[in-house]
């Protein structure tokens, strides 16, 4: 750290005051200090790739089964086509947190994200790049996703890669002990949580201490009330939450309550789903993800779509939450990650990734199922029977809006569920205001 | 040393002998300079060591601590999402915070019930556990250990100790006192927004006793003992002794836990975060500044404005009791 600044100070023959030696402490400082920063900012510059046959790669699948699996994938890539990619992993909620900086920094050619308004919001801030050429070519996804994929200007920015359904879990064993019927209609849904909670068990695990799970429970009551579009409407901040239809989902969810899980608020959603898998609890509103806590017992696991309520809506929107890859504004060799792209949106890749993780769907129509278990052959079924998928509701929201007021507000109601005239009024005001800040 | 018995000829014929003694007739004469020549007889490398030493401080504090402040203030104007620029709205997000944001008020108590609760209950706590301990008493060296072992954990590790023992339907706690099982009304400590700010607090408070504790015992060991000695010659009775006498010579100690105290009540975070994210009954002004700035939300500017708050709070705390004390300790 030998710096010329201090030593030039040696010669110096003024007598030191006090004022002199702070501004040679500050410039002396200054010297030792400096080329350590400019030195930072210069390592971190030369992440970026050389172009031609290499591309990076930033990825959040962090945790082993996915990490494993997005890596085969990438690995096929590189065999069968020749390029070098440089993945970047990073810790999947750290890399959630710092996205904005990600994005504005030295960001990777290519990297993971969610479909969605997330996705949009970010399109709509010049962070992302088009893709709408290379995804003309694209087979084998539908309307839907294709929708999914699509930025506010119309323009394609996502390459889909798998999804995971939400719906209504449950154990196959419990249901044939005790002769139970899928329900179909809000109705039958309520007659069954009574019939279980007459047989000793309680009928709906719930838990919302992470505060997300309960959204999944609110669009579901959302969608089938009020229909996708007003799902869709109202996640976006065109609605009023003040809107009785908005409320009628509270009113609805309410009567729900009594069936719940007892101390909800102090539970994670693992712990709500082992109560499901030790067959204390009967049913559980949860995405696929919940198999993960089953263990060796995941055959016994299986789903009914969410009972309708409107029976204009029926059944016709199923919350999917969908997770691929993004171009970003800044990537150094557009053109090799456009090739990476359009490997990673075709079948062969979901297989290489599915074949890793089973408890996900791929988006591909032309993913090879035969590989799946029973549980995902039956998720394939409801995705694709599904008129519109919804994504979930922070991620078809504004990220701000969602987590600053709508995880309050969920816990709000489950704590107090009778206010919900008040409770809407405050969602209401505070959504205005944070609408209010954009662009 | 050795190379200077060779130069000492130059030296004595050198300039340095007329110098030396025209200096010492000036020294004479003016003797109130003569703290400003000591200065002036520092080695250039002397000034280069103090320069670096008190200038690199100097500059961290003033970019780490002071620019980033009066930057956090400047933002908590604007309305600014981290991408672009930020936008002056004036004093729109102080509004916004006060009357429409209900976490706030909920926040703010939280903090202030943290600083009540640390300074009423937990402080005195750890004074008493000190006072006890100073005397000798039996397996002291073990209460020693054994209080200020928590310490030595993170409040996040706290945090996750606490969810174990007041986890509703397998903790420690509720199957001490029986509610689990059939027909039993367990209390959901953790989930129930009512309850588990205490249950934070208590937890919290077993580590800051221990620390408190630490430092009172160091404070009482600094005791002279011939003050106890001559205040019981006196007739004092062991109370008295303790509140006239030992606890005003710990002064300083007392400023100490003083500030400790606000400072843990107003910085407090990583125990609710780990127990549920800060929400549902533990808000925290800490908690709602991480929220708004550093997560996806990237309400940035609305975050400074809490942040400020945080900061008045905590300035305001500090100085007042620094105040207090020092004027006291002057008269």
């Amino acid at each position: 750290m030998a710096t010329p600044g201090p030593h030039d100070h040696r010669t110096t023959p003024i007598s030191p005051t006090r004022r002199s030696v702070l501004r040679a402490a500050a410039i002396g400082a200054g010297a030792v200090t400096l080329p350590s920063v400019l030195a930072a900012c210069a390592s971190g510059g030369g992440a970026g790739g050389s172009g031609g046959k290499t591309v990076t790669f930033g990825s959040n699948w962090s945790d082993p089964v996915p990490k494993k699996g997005v890596a085969k994938a990438i690995d096929d890539f590189q065999k069968s086509q020749g390029y070098t990619v440089k993945t970047n992993t990073v810790d999947h909620n750290s890399f959630q947190q710092n996205i904005n900086r990600y994005l504005q920094g030295n960001p990777d050619d290519v990297f993971g994200w969610f479909a969605g308004y997330r996705m949009q919001y970010f399109a709509q801030k010049g962070l992302l790049s088009d893709i709408s050429d290379i995804w003309a070519n694209f087979t084998g996804f539908s309307d839907a996703i294709k929708a999914q994929s699509t930025g506010l200007d119309g323009k394609q920015y996502f390459v889909p890669f798998y999804y995971y359904p939400w719906a209504v879990f449950y154990r196959k064993s419990v249901f044939a002990q005790h002769g139970y019927q899928i329900p179909t209609t809000w109705d039958q849904y309520i007659a069954l949580a009574k019939q279980m909670q007459k047989d000793g068990l309680v009928p709906i695990s719930f838990s919302d201490k992470d505060g997300w799970p309960a959204m999944g429970t609110f669009d579901y009551i959302n969608m089938r009330l009020n229909g996708y579009d007003f799902h869709k409407s109202l996640m976006a901040g065109h609605e009023d939450w003040t809107d009785p239809k908005v409320k009628k989902v509270f009113d609805t969810w309410r009567e729900l309550l009594p069936y719940y899980q007892q101390g909800a608020l102090g539970l994670t959603w693992q712990e709500s789903a082992q109560a499901l898998q030790q067959k204390k609890t009967g049913m559980m509103t949860l995405g696929m993800f919940l198999g993960q806590q089953f263990g060796s017992d995941v055959s016994d696991l299986d789903f009914f779509a969410y009972p309708s309520i409107d029976p204009a809506n029926g059944q016709d929107a199923v919350e999917a939450p969908i997770d691929g890859f993004l171009l970003s504004h800044k990537a150094k060799n557009a053109d090799a990650s456009k090739k990476l792209l359009t490997f990673l949106a075709t079948a062969k890749a979901e297989n290489d990734y599915l074949s890793v993780d089973p408890t996900l769907l791929g988006v591909n129509s032309a993913v090879d199922t035969s590989g799946y278990t029973a549980l995902q052959q039956s998720g394939a079924k409801l995705v694709g029977t599904a008129k519109s998928i919804s994504q979930f509701m922070d991620r078809d929201s504004r990220p701000d809006f969602v987590s600053t007021v709508m995880i309050q507000a969920l816990q709000t109601f489950l704590n107090n569920p009778n206010d919900i005239d008040g409770l809407c009024t405050s969602i209401q005001r505070q959504k205005t205001a944070i609408y209010a800040t954009e662009g | 040393m050795r190379p200077k018995a060779d130069l000492e000829p130059a030296v004595d014929t050198g300039p340095t002998g007329p110098v030396a003694t025209a200096a010492a007739p000036t020294q004479g004469r003016r003797r109130p300079r003569a703290g400003r020549r000591r200065i002036r007889r520092l080695t250039t490398r002397d000034r280069l060591v103090i320069g670096v030493l008190l200038g690199l401080p100097l500059l961290l504090t003033l970019v780490l601590v002071w620019a980033t402040t009066l930057a956090s203030v400047g933002l908590s104007f604007t309305n600014w999402d981290g991408i672009g620029s930020a936008k002056f709205i004036g004093v729109d997000n102080y509004k916004e915070l006060f009357t429409n944001y209900p976490p706030f008020a909920t926040a703010i108590w939280h903090n202030l019930l943290w600083l009540g609760f640390l300074a009423l209950v937990a402080t005195p706590l750890g004074l008493l556990f000190a006072v006890l301990l100073d005397r000798q008493i039996r397996f002291s060296r073990f209460y020693q250990s054994a209080i200020y072992l928590p310490v030595v954990l993170s409040l996040a590790v706290i945090g996750f100790i606490s969810q174990l023992l007041f986890a509703r339907d397998d903790g420690i706690v509720n199957t001490v006192l029986g509610t689990t099982g059939q027909g039993g009304h367990p209390v959901d400590w953790i989930g129930d927004p009512h309850i588990n700010i205490w249950v934070v607090l208590v937890m919290a408070g077993w580590r800051h006793a221990g620390y408190v504790m630490v430092l009172y015992l160091a404070g009482l060991k600094g005791v002279d003992p011939s003050l106890k000695e001559a205040a019981a010659i006196d007739g004092a009775s062991a109370r008295q002794t303790f509140f006239r006498v030992v606890f005003p010579v710990m002064r300083p100690v007392n400023i100490i836990v003083g500030v400790i105290t606000v400072i843990e009540a107003l910085r407090a975070f990583d125990i609710v975060y780990a127990i549920n994210g800060g929400t549902n009954g533990l808000e925290l002004l800490s908690v709602l500044i991480t929220d708004n700035i550093i997560g996806e939300a990237s309400r940035i500017g609305f975050g400074s404005a809490i942040a400020v708050v945080l900061l008045l709070i905590s300035v305001g705390c500090i100085i007042a009791y620094c105040m207090t004390e020092l004027r006291e300790e002057k008269s």
